[in-house]
């Protein structure tokens, strides 16, 4: 049995979103910016690709622009507006847990003299509200929060944030990495205040490459990329239609029926931690219950390297990750485990199951039969 | 504008009635690299010395380099030959080439001519001195230094005329097949594919050998190790890697022994599948990276007991380098890079926090003895489910 818990770190392609692409690559390749038929034609699909993503999060299809995907949002919205807008002051504000593509921009920023605050989180891996209101000063000029943790799956209060980041001024931008929570969540900018949320494909079932940035048309940005003027000059380069029509198909199909689909997440998610806490030793970290992601479970298990465990489960055909797949090269433990408070000897003992609309409870019944019966075994023979 | 490359060898030259044998390995290298380069080139082996003669375009740079990669080529010296037109002919040549390879004239230099077909008009010395005339003439900031000249410049009279005055230092040793095969213990990391490359240059065939644990190491440390097998047969040509899986010795050790000399008894099995499988391979000898006193396992006094369990002599190549010296080689040959990705492999997952440094070798045998009831079936097991990978460059 092959069982795929690694949506976090990316997810299985939507069969429609596949054949849509290979008709694009195949038969309508042309360029969008061609005058010809052929140009004309590759363009509907990019305004089709607008119209339904800004339905989506109801903007003006003008406010939004397609990238290669979560990296080059966060990016383009972290160093776009901190060098559009660093007379108006050079602070910034995020937190201690977000994804590299963050907090790497961030130190990058820092380099380039900006200053930034990097909020600390709570043991459950939330932010609190009183640090980000005590953080802001009159020269900061943008917020990033991440909606959803991809190690944890614990989710940011967004909305209240952005509530209390405008009162304190309207000016402060405030951009959101939704790469985790979008597709699991229905997220709204202008009602929620955002300024600029970041959107990956392929965490939603549509393809490598893929994502886009919404950018609220008040907000003053320059490109990071320079070409040929395409999207308004934000993002020069030719539009990667087959991607983009594959992100907006799969941004169709996830939010078709999201509720139910969401209510199955949870379900599943209620299961395997009721499972999970079976074993001995054992904490699920953040918040095992609905006030979490639906897709993420993050497990320490003491006494058992993660790696090992990884590999174990490998063996029986089941993906997971250690700590989050994008820092497991790394031999170092996680920063936001590490945020979270979570004790050194757990750091190494950590393992991510990330869940997806074609995760069934079969296959969960499958994961948790199989970790009774290794790690036990493993633990058997652990360093001594 | 270089039409042919000279290839010198050292070592080679020094050899009796078995000298062709040599000879032909090198041959077979050099044309096994080429076949990696763009064009066509013939290589031929004559008077002790071997041509490689381009049949069409090449792309310089990129012979050199894959010449660089063979043993037994102590140097390599690009050529370009013309038809014998004439003295005028051949000045012309000269003065020509000399200004396309040097591009500032400041330099001493010396004509050496040899004459193999000795019906050429003038002699060698006449030669010289002609020839080294006309430079003069040409290129006055140019002067003659006949004892130690920047500039060596060779003009070879045979069947056509050939011309060369570079040489650029070869890996040295001895071609790869004209010394038998050994079997490499290849860990992942920076040591042992140092020791493959060093025991390669002496002209011996390579196989490797690797331990992988699962699910203790992952198959990504395994993609590591097939990686630098890669750049091992760079210079050893392809090698036969074997991946061994030693998951069930490991912890059937890690149960039955004491835990301080889990390593050393492991590596003692590791030897013993080691020389089981080179056996089999018609390899001849065992290859380690082993230098004495590194880690716990590799003091005079462990590696006394490991030895002990081969009769198959053992390589260790690097057995008085320091530390450095191995980093130094390994970025040489391109290795280290691969070398230090941060997987795990199967030597320092169960490691104890105080290994033995000084086993005793009655004791480490009474203690193998508390696997006697299953060793040898989970030994033979591992053997039987040995992958091969052939890694080729």
């Amino acid at each position: 049995m092959e069982v795929y818990l690694d949506n976090s770190a990316t997810t299985r392609c939507f069969d429609e979103v596949a054949a849509l692409m290979t008709q694009i690559m195949c038969e309508d390749y042309g360029n969008p910016s061609s005058l010809h038929r052929k140009g004309v034609q590759a363009e509907k699909y990019i305004r089709y690709a607008k119209d339904v993503i800004a339905r989506n999060l109801k903007v003006n299809e003008k406010e939004i622009f397609f990238t290669s995907g979560g990296t080059e949002s966060d990016n383009l919205a972290l160093r776009g507006c901190a060098y559009a807008n660093c007379r108006m002051g050079r602070h910034l504000i995020t937190t201690q847990i977000e994804h590299p593509a963050v907090l790497q921009t961030m130190k990058h920023l820092e380099e380039e003299g900006f200053r930034v605050t990097y909020l600390p989180v709570d043991e459950k891996g939330c932010i609190r509200l009183e640090d980000l209101e005590r953080a802001v000063t009159g020269e900061t000029i943008l917020v990033s929060i991440m909606h959803t943790n991809n190690e944890v799956g614990s989710m940011q209060p967004i909305a209240e944030a952005g509530r209390a980041i405008k009162r304190i001024n309207p000016r402060i931008l405030f951009h959101v990495d939704a790469v985790q929570g979008y597709g699991k969540f229905r997220i709204y900018p202008k009602k929620m205040q955002i300024d600029l949320l970041s959107v990956s494909g392929h965490k939603i079932h549509g393809p490598k490459g893929s994502g886009f940035l919404y950018i609220d048309e008040k907000v003053k940005i320059h490109p990071i990329l320079f070409g040929g003027g395409q999207q308004n000059g934000i993002r020069s380069g030719t539009e990667n239609v087959p991607a983009i029509a594959g992100l907006a198909k799969a941004v169709e199909l996830v939010y078709r029926d999201l509720d139910r689909e969401v209510e199955k997440l949870y379900h599943i998610k209620r299961i395997f931690v009721e499972g999970v806490s079976k074993i001995d030793h054992v904490t699920v970290n953040g918040h095992p219950d609905e006030t979490g992601a639906p897709h993420v479970v993050s497990v320490s298990i003491q006494g058992v390297r993660s790696e090992v465990l990884l590999h174990a489960l490998e063996d029986k055909g089941i993906y997971v990750s250690a700590g989050s797949a994008c820092s497991a090269r790394k031999p170092q433990p996680s920063a936001t485990l590490r945020a979270m408070g979570i004790s050194q000897d757990l750091l190494g003992s950590t393992i991510r199951f990330s869940f997806s609309i074609f995760t069934t409870i079969e296959e969960i019944n499958y994961t948790l039969q199989t970790m009774y019966d290794i790690i036990p075994m493993l633990r058997k023979y652990t360093r001594r | 504008m270089f039409t042919a490359f000279l290839i010198k060898y050292a070592e080679i030259g020094v050899k009796g009635k078995n000298r062709y044998l040599f000879e032909e390995a090198l041959v077979h290298q050099i044309k096994y690299v080429l076949k990696r380069c763009e064009g066509g080139f013939k290589v031929t082996r004559t008077d002790g010395r071997i041509y490689i003669h381009a049949l069409s375009e090449f792309d310089y740079d990129e012979v050199v380099e894959n010449l660089k990669t063979v043993f037994g080529v102590s140097g390599i010296c690009p050529v370009i030959h013309v038809p014998d037109e004439g003295f005028d002919k051949l000045s012309a040549t000269v003065v020509d080439y000399i200004d396309k390879v040097y591009e500032d004239k400041n330099i001493t230099f010396k004509v050496n001519a040899r004459r193999a077909r000795k019906n050429y008009p003038m002699n060698s010395m006449e030669i010289n001195r002609e020839l080294g005339g006309v430079l003069l003439e040409s290129y006055p900031e140019m002067k003659v230094d006949v004892h130690h000249p920047d500039v060596m410049l060779y003009v070879e009279i045979r069947e056509k005329i050939y011309i060369y005055s570079i040489e650029i230092p070869g890996p040295g040793g001895m071609p790869v097949g004209s010394n038998g095969k050994a079997m490499l213990l290849l860990s992942g990391g920076i040591d042992s594919p140092v020791a493959g490359y060093m025991i390669a240059k002496r002209g011996v065939k390579i196989d490797a050998v690797y331990f992988h644990a699962p699910p203790y190491t992952s198959d990504r440390a395994k993609q590591k190790v097939i990686d630098l097998a890669r750049l091992v047969s760079r210079y050893a040509g392809p090698v036969y890697l074997h991946i061994i899986n030693f998951t069930e010795i490991q912890l059937y050790i890690y149960e039955k022994c004491p835990h301080e000399e889990l390593t050393i008894i492991m590596r003692r099995y590791m030897m013993r599948i080691a020389e089981r499988i080179a056996r089999e391979n018609e390899c001849l000898g065992l290859i380690t990276g082993e230098s004495i006193g590194q880690v716990a396992s590799q003091t005079v006094q462990s590696l006394a007991v490991t030895n002990e369990v081969c009769t198959l002599p053992v390589f260790r190549p690097l057995i008085g380098f320091d530390k450095m010296e191995i980093v130094d080689v390994s970025e040489r040959i391109g290795t280290y890079e691969t070398s230090i990705l941060p997987f795990e492999d199967c030597c320092t997952i169960f490691v104890a926090k105080h290994p033995v440094t000084k086993p005793n070798l009655k004791v480490i045998r009474r203690h193998e003895e508390y696997l006697s009831e299953k060793i040898d079936k989970l030994v033979q097991q591992a053997i039987d489910t040995d992958e091969v990978v052939i890694a080729r460059w």
